[in-house]
């Protein structure tokens, strides 16, 4: 495999040969390749030097204390800072072998594929179906029976079909907040992305509706690949494959704070067996 | 319970003393400030319908043969207000969604804004004047016609229209525009089918508020629309009248009943409008069925 397969290989804990040869079965193609990636808004630098690979098929979770930029990095991987004046990009981020930053390259192609949920849930002041069939219409879709279809595909994708099916000519911002939040995923998951990128997508809701998103994770991960920020390092090590642990870098001389990645590699290792001080202070809960 | 009566007893009651009497006189200044409110506001509702309704009857209304009566002016006010609206709606809602969500920060989209700012406080006689100096002067005689005055009113109406518009836009949340986007809308998109159906009932509300303003306006009339006592239907050519001006030269006019008819026409422009209003609400009403 390529280099960036061996470069989590050597942040595995010491395993058998026999065992990470398995692991490396289970390893997904790369959907996301970034190298040295510094991310800045107007003149500073909030994200500085960040390489990893993201697998396909995997739930990848970006932890960290606030203003790590693990927020930032997150919303470069679907070009989505292109909307906030004054950001760019430096580095290198490939997605399936094609360059994010390239000339030439469209957001909005990239976006149709890298789907985004966002921290507050935020339905459209639509009915529950326009919500859903809002995407599928922007890509051109007009028939009403192929929309009903997608419509409640999505729906049930999102494990709220049940709920809303008697309702869903009315407005979806009738429903509780957990419904709306997985109302907003199956809006996502309507134009059939490739990717779902997720910014702290439960920190607005209970534990109980938190639990079910939890479990719609782990439902739709075999179709598609998952990138979570999340404040919560239970939910990292209950959701996710790999954590990556960002952290916060002071620079006391010039009196300027960046963003760095301390650590990438399997949640388990990152949780269990932290190589990075910082990482372990963090996970442990001794810091942040 | 024993347990119970051991205890102090807390006051929950209200306190007395200067905090109460505080709050007793900011409650009455409130409502006197609001009785204050209503006197002009319900003496001028009042005297309007109380002599107007004197003046009018079914032949003041419309009889648009014998003058005096208001037929020619009733006409007059629709056609140009309408006309004028139809030009400044499309081009002021259009100015507003390029300086809110494509100028950015260029200084086109900066430079529409302080000019529409300005506008905004510019009197309406210099609307009138500016026409008058451009359209009526050039072209002479034919020049006074119903188009000068509805170019006289779009002028009026577009700061208005371009200023709430803006307004509107800014109230759409930040993540609606974002939601779109990144399902993988275009600008354009975004704009038509998020940015602008969040603010429909703003921007109707405030479109027909400029619209209405600009219908009861006298002094841009002045020197561009002529005067006459009959009716003159065609918008583009000839002179023509209309409510706030047959107001103005009533009121003037030292005929008998000449007073009556002004005042005819006042409760006349009242009503109109009083119904554009209305539907502005039900309008409202109908676009923000899924706001809740």
């Amino acid at each position: 495999m390529e280099q960036p397969e061996q470069k989590i290989k050597l942040t595995l804990p010491e395993t058998t040969e026999a065992a990470a040869k398995q692991d490396d079965a289970f390893t997904g193609a790369a959907v996301f390749d970034a190298k040295n990636v510094s991310i800045y808004y107007s003149a500073f630098r909030a994200v500085t030097d960040v390489s990893l690979t993201i697998h396909e098929n995997e739930i990848t979770a970006f932890i960290g204390p606030s203003g790590c930029g693990k927020t930032t990095v997150l919303r470069t991987l679907n070009r989505m800072n292109d909307l906030i004046v004054g950001a760019r990009v430096e580095g290198d981020i490939h997605y399936r072998g094609a360059s994010l930053y390239e000339r030439g390259v469209s957001p909005t192609a990239v976006r149709r594929r890298i789907g985004m949920v966002f921290q507050k849930p935020n339905p459209f002041p639509k009915s529950i179906y326009d919500n859903i069939a809002y995407g599928p219409r922007i890509n051109g879709i007009r028939n009403k029976g192929r929309l009903d279809e997608i419509v409640e595909r999505s729906l049930r994708q999102a494990a709220l079909w049940d709920e809303v099916k008697d309702r869903l000519n009315k407005s979806a911002l009738g429903i509780s907040g957990g419904q709306q939040q997985r109302l907003c995923i199956a809006r996502t998951l309507s134009v059939e992305p490739d990717v779902i990128l997720m910014d702290e997508p439960c920190s607005a809701l209970d534990p109980i509706a938190t639990g079910k998103i939890e479990d719609l994770m782990h439902e739709i991960k075999s179709r598609y690949t998952i990138v979570i920020v999340t404040h919560n390092m239970q939910q990292a090590t209950r959701v996710s494959d790999r954590t990556a642990f960002y952290s916060v870098l002071r620079d006391d001389k010039s009196d300027t704070r960046t963003g760095v990645l301390v650590e990438y590699g399997r949640t388990a290792q990152i949780f269990e067996d932290p190589h990075d001080t910082r990482t372990q202070a963090y996970v442990t809960g001794r810091v942040g | 319970m024993a347990a119970v009566s051991n205890q102090p007893t807390i006051d929950l009651r209200e306190p007395g003393g200067w905090r109460r009497s505080k709050n007793q006189i900011a409650t009455f200044v409130m409502y006197l400030a609001f009785v204050i409110i209503l006197i002009p506001l319900g003496l001028v509702i009042f005297e309007v319908i109380a002599k107007g309704a004197k003046a009018i009857s079914w032949q003041f209304l419309t009889n648009s043969t014998i003058p005096p009566n208001v037929m020619p002016a009733v006409v007059g006010t629709l056609e140009i207000t309408a006309f004028a609206a139809v030009m400044a709606v499309p081009l002021g809602i259009l100015g507003a969604v390029y300086i809110g969500e494509y100028g950015g920060k260029s200084w086109l989209a900066k430079l529409v804004s302080f000019m529409a700012d300005v506008m905004v406080g510019v009197p309406s006689i210099v609307m009138g004047l500016f026409i008058f100096t451009v359209w009526v002067i050039p072209r002479g005689l034919n020049g006074l016609s119903g188009l000068a005055g509805s170019l006289a009113l779009a002028c009026l109406m577009l700061p208005l229209i371009i200023r709430s518009t803006y307004e509107m836009l800014r109230l759409v949340p930040n993540h609606l525009r974002e939601a779109s986007y990144a399902l993988g809308a275009t600008k354009s998109r975004v704009t038509l089918t998020v940015v602008l159906p969040a603010a429909v009932s703003g921007i109707v509300s405030g479109s027909l508020l400029a619209v209405a303003r600009a219908a009861g306006e006298t002094a841009p009339l002045l020197f561009t629309i002529g005067a006459v006592e009959s009716t003159n239907s065609n918008l583009f050519s000839g002179a023509t009248t209309a409510l706030p001006s047959q107001i103005f030269t009533n009121a003037l006019s030292p005929y008998v009943g000449a007073e009556d008819r002004a005042w005819g026409a006042a409760l006349t422009l009242i009503a109109i409008a009083f119904i554009l209003l209305f539907v502005a609400r039900i309008v409202t009403a109908r676009f923000t069925r899924y706001a809740r």
